[in-house]
């Protein structure tokens, strides 16, 4: 992007500089900064920081692989957190490379732009005495005065499109070329959206990342776990996890309400091995409001399918199963009745939670253990199960009395906190293990009531995001792409016309002159030479150059 | 519903391309080998003519204009120039290109059944981009071969083919079957196309880099000493084309490849945006695509500087291709991300 730069000034670094003083200093550490080799070194830099994360888990996406990889690796770890590597792109590391690289890059596109703005506003440059001496040059000889010649390469070069069916021979001249006549000289130059395009590309990166950041600010996440049949409304209290941006007023959420009336969940039953089992489709039927007094209106929520509100947008991203449970005591009287959500752990979604029956006495009781859709019993692990969808629902449970929440600390609502708490034994001491089949009631043992497995509801993971930063980073995602694109096919040149009397005919020079590569120059100063040889309607005399070249 | 009768002839064709395209292969070698007795029949000047003159691909591809290259190139291989000579007849090659067409018609066809087998674009496991993947290698080749004469690189075209062919149908073989959730979704047919499509390009740009740097180095050598040099370096280093128009071949087919993967990371952010609620997240599939993109991009700054050679800026390329390959064999099957979908 400092093509220009790189070009004509020295190579800074083999130079012995003379003694600076402090604002001396600055300007070499700007002019260090913004060249295009630390550019390059930078962009190196970023996707080698960038790799680490790829590699270790990150607290961002799965901050339970972080914690057990830590377990794993008591005399590694620590280190490589200190490092940031559990955190790599929130790291100081990781940020100054890319704020770095995006000062080199405004320290780039902004004289450029300037360079830019100056020469799409100049005039072509007077052409060179010497035309011979460019890349390509070609001379011919044609009938008419030189005034009357240079005035056909006038139009020649002024025209935009093909006349009548021309050979292709012509297309490379067919461009917007601006003009400047000087004496008996013309000076052609095409080309220029090469650099607005890299200009473009460059600013709209910035553009993105002044997205990013404004999602990073701005942003919210929510997430909520919602079993079927149950509502929701957008409040803070309403969510699971809730992360919002710095500077997000979490009072003023936008106020709408989701119920999810029924989840349909298909899995892979036909195919066998590992494809078996893969979830196939999820759709949620929903109910939603934009606020709480407004009418219902149903919508279908899919994955790839959210719903929206305003900028807020809903997202079906998880499920599993909320088995309907009721505990009774000895007399029969109901202590809890309710959809318990558990959490799939495994493709086959055997599901952990904990059941916390507070109003049982004297001791609290909590259940802890596994919901199994398909269960079989496996020799090693136990309890199982075969298949995600429902073939013969079970709960595995164990069973804890005494002190449910010590010290009424908060805790996850899928564990139990056995720290004050004792596990009930069977007849045999050994811990008591409960096996419920959907329907099934056991009594529990020491007349402490009974507990049912009456049904199963699904649950839905809802997500939802609020990014105010998005469109913009799309919109200067496109706007990098069209510049990209104008930036790597158009190709910038200058073709200069020099005509000269010789007896009574003229002999007309050309010469072209690209910016970088060109394959396309050659045939640009031919294709000249023979539309103006044509409208001379003359043979050429004599036709050197080097156009074949290329 | 997926329809196994039709998938088994999808392997079918795959299992047919890969005959076909293994005699090609062999003949490409035949041809390529064929290359030592050209010195003494007819310059390599009159022979690469052709494909000098060509109008670059589509306008993009290739950018010079300063040096000479035939007249150069033909002293530097220790070649009298101006002595025609007939080209040598290259049946081998013709026979090459065609059995080529028809593979690329084979694997299109396989493309094609095993996509109506599950009623949905084939992009849904590695076995399918592998496919899909080569599908566009061999047609993107079989296209340029219309243009220009690119006999010279059908070997090294073909060879990566039959290898990544090999690998899908063994090692990456999926069942044909339905999609995951998350990637029933127009995206998918938007984004994994270009995907696979710029990733087709990028294979066949670093076939042509790697070709660039040992011509180079062959050049070197038989400027430096040529009689001193082995047959098969003299075989090599006249059956490919000059070390500028192989560098220059390189950096058009870059050039359009980038642009599309750019395209393709943006696709990957809208449908990750819908799918998943956030444009980007930092998945490992994410990370090596933007490693990628970066690399590359890093390519491309360093062709526009003129303090880098060609030769430091293609090592550029040749490390994203490494990290294209590490995108598509590594981050599939070993790292936990959302893209963890190879269907192993």
């Amino acid at each position: 992007m400092t093509q220009s730069r790189m070009d004509t000034r020295p190579d800074e670094s083999d130079v012995t500089l003379p003694a600076l003083g402090p604002m001396g200093m600055l300007r070499w550490a700007w002019r260090q900064l913004t060249s295009m080799r630390t550019a390059l070194f930078l962009l190196l830099l970023l996707a080698i920081g960038a790799v680490p994360g790829s590699v270790w888990p990150q607290r961002n996406i799965d901050a339970g692989r972080v914690a057990d990889y830590l377990a794993r690796h008591r005399s590694t770890g620590p280190w490589l957190d200190r490092l940031g590597f559990f955190d790599v792109y929130s790291s100081p590391w990781f940020a100054a490379v890319y704020l770095l690289l995006f000062v080199s890059l405004v320290g780039c596109v902004v004289p450029r732009s300037k360079i830019h703005w100056r020469a799409m506003r100049a005039q072509p440059p007077a052409a060179p005495q010497r035309l011979e001496r460019l890349p390509e040059h070609g001379e011919i000889e044609v009938d008419g005065t030189p005034q009357e010649v240079l005035k056909i390469a006038r139009e020649v070069l002024g025209r935009r499109r093909l006349q009548g069916g021309r050979s292709a021979g012509g297309r490379a001249l067919v461009r917007h070329w601006r003009l400047r006549s000087e004496g008996l000289s013309l000076s052609a130059e095409s080309g220029y959206l090469r650099e607005t395009g890299n200009l473009v590309f460059h600013t709209s990166l910035v553009v993105v990342i002044v997205a990013v950041a404004v999602g990073h600010l701005f942003g919210w996440r929510g997430d909520r776990i919602l079993v079927t049949g149950k509502s929701f409304s957008n409040t803070i209290s309403a969510y699971d996890t809730f992360d919002p941006g710095p500077w997000v007023n979490t009072e003023a959420l936008s106020p709408f309400v989701v119920a999810v009336d029924k989840l349909d969940v298909t899995f892979e039953e036909h195919s066998s091995g590992a494809q078996r089992g893969a979830s196939r489709d999820f759709t949620a039927y929903t109910r939603t409001q934009t606020s709480p007094g407004a009418s219902q209106i149903h919508q279908i929520l899919k994955v790839n399918g959210p719903l929206t509100f305003g900028g807020t947008s809903v997202f079906l991203l998880g499920n599993g199963y909320a088995p309907v449970i009721t505990v009774r005591d000895a007399a029969g009287q109901v202590l809890m009745h309710e959809a318990t959500p558990f959490l799939p752990q495994d493709a086959n979604y055997k599901s952990v939670g904990a059941v916390k029956v507070s109003a049982a006495s004297p001791k609290q009781l909590g259940f802890f253990g596994f919901f199994l859709p398909s269960e079989y019993l496996d020799q090693d692990a136990g309890p199982s199960s075969f298949f995600p969808d429902l073939k013969n629902p079970a709960l595995a449970l164990g069973v804890y009395e005494g002190e449910l929440y010590p010290r009424g600390r908060p805790q996850s609502v899928y564990t139990l906190s056995t720290e004050k708490m004792t596990q009930l034994k069977n007849a045999r001491g050994e811990p008591l293990r409960l096996l419920l089949k959907q329907g099934q009631t056991i009594a529990l043992p020491g007349g402490r009531g009974s507990i049912s497995f009456d049904a199963v509801q699904r649950w839905a993971g809802l997500s939802i995001r609020y990014d105010p930063g998005k469109l913009l980073a799309l919109g200067g995602a496109i706007a990098a792409l069209a510049g990209l694109i104008a930036s790597l096919m158009v190709r910038r040149r200058r073709v200069f016309v020099r005509v000269q009397l010789k007896g009574a005919r003229t002999v007309v020079s050309v010469g072209g002159l690209a910016k970088g590569e060109d394959p396309g120059l050659g045939a640009t100063v031919q294709d000249l030479l023979s539309a103006i040889a044509q409208r001379t309607s003359t043979k050429a005399s004599s036709t050197k150059g080097s156009g074949t070249k290329t | 519903m997926t329809n196994q009768t039709l998938a088994q002839y999808a392997n079918l064709a795959v299992y047919s391309a890969m005959a076909v395209l293994t005699i090609a292969m062999i003949a490409f070698a035949l041809d390529l080998a064929g290359a030592a007795p050209r010195v003494l029949l007819s310059t390599p000047g009159t022979e690469k003519a052709p494909a000098l003159n060509e109008p670059a691909l589509a306008g993009v591809i290739a950018p010079t204009s300063t040096a000479t290259n035939t007249p150069a190139n033909a002293l530097a291989q220790g070649v009298p120039a101006g002595d025609p000579g007939l080209p040598r007849a290259r049946r081998a090659a013709g026979i090459a290109m065609m059995l080529t067409r028809l593979g690329g018609l084979l694997l299109i066809a396989a493309a094609a059944m095993r996509g109506l087998s599950v009623s949905r674009p084939p992009l849904g496991n590695m076995f399918e981009f592998a496919l899909v993947g080569c599908m566009f290698v061999v047609v993107v080749f079989v296209a340029i071969g219309l243009r220009r004469d690119v006999r010279w690189l059908g070997l090294f075209v073909v060879g990566p083919v039959l290898l990544t062919l090999g690998l899908a149908i063994t090692v990456f073989y999926t069942d044909a079957s339905e999609l995951l959730p998350s990637l029933k979704s127009v995206w998918l047919v938007i984004h994994v196309t270009v995907a696979t499509f710029s990733v087709a390009l990028f294979t066949i740009a670093f076939s042509v880099t790697i070709l660039h740097l040992v011509k180079t180095w062959l050049e070197a050598q038989a400027a430096n000493d040529p009689l001193a040099m082995s047959r098969i370096r003299t075989t090599v280093n006249t059956a490919l084309p000059p070390a500028r128009s192989l560098d220059r071949t390189a950096y058009g087919i870059h050039a359009v490849a980038f642009p599309l993967w750019t395209f393709t990371l943006i696709a990957g952010a809208i449908w990750a945006e819908q799918a998943w609620g956030h444009y980007w997240n930092w998945d490992p599939k994410e990370v090596w695509t933007f490693v990628i993109w970066v690399v590359y991009a890093a390519y491309l700054h360093a062709r526009a500087t003129t303090g880098w050679s060609p030769r430091a800026a293609n090592y550029l390329a040749l490390a994203g291709y490494g990290a294209i390959l590490v995108n598509y064999m590594v981050v599939n099957v070993f790292f936990v991300g959302q893209h963890s979908y190879s269907g192993m």
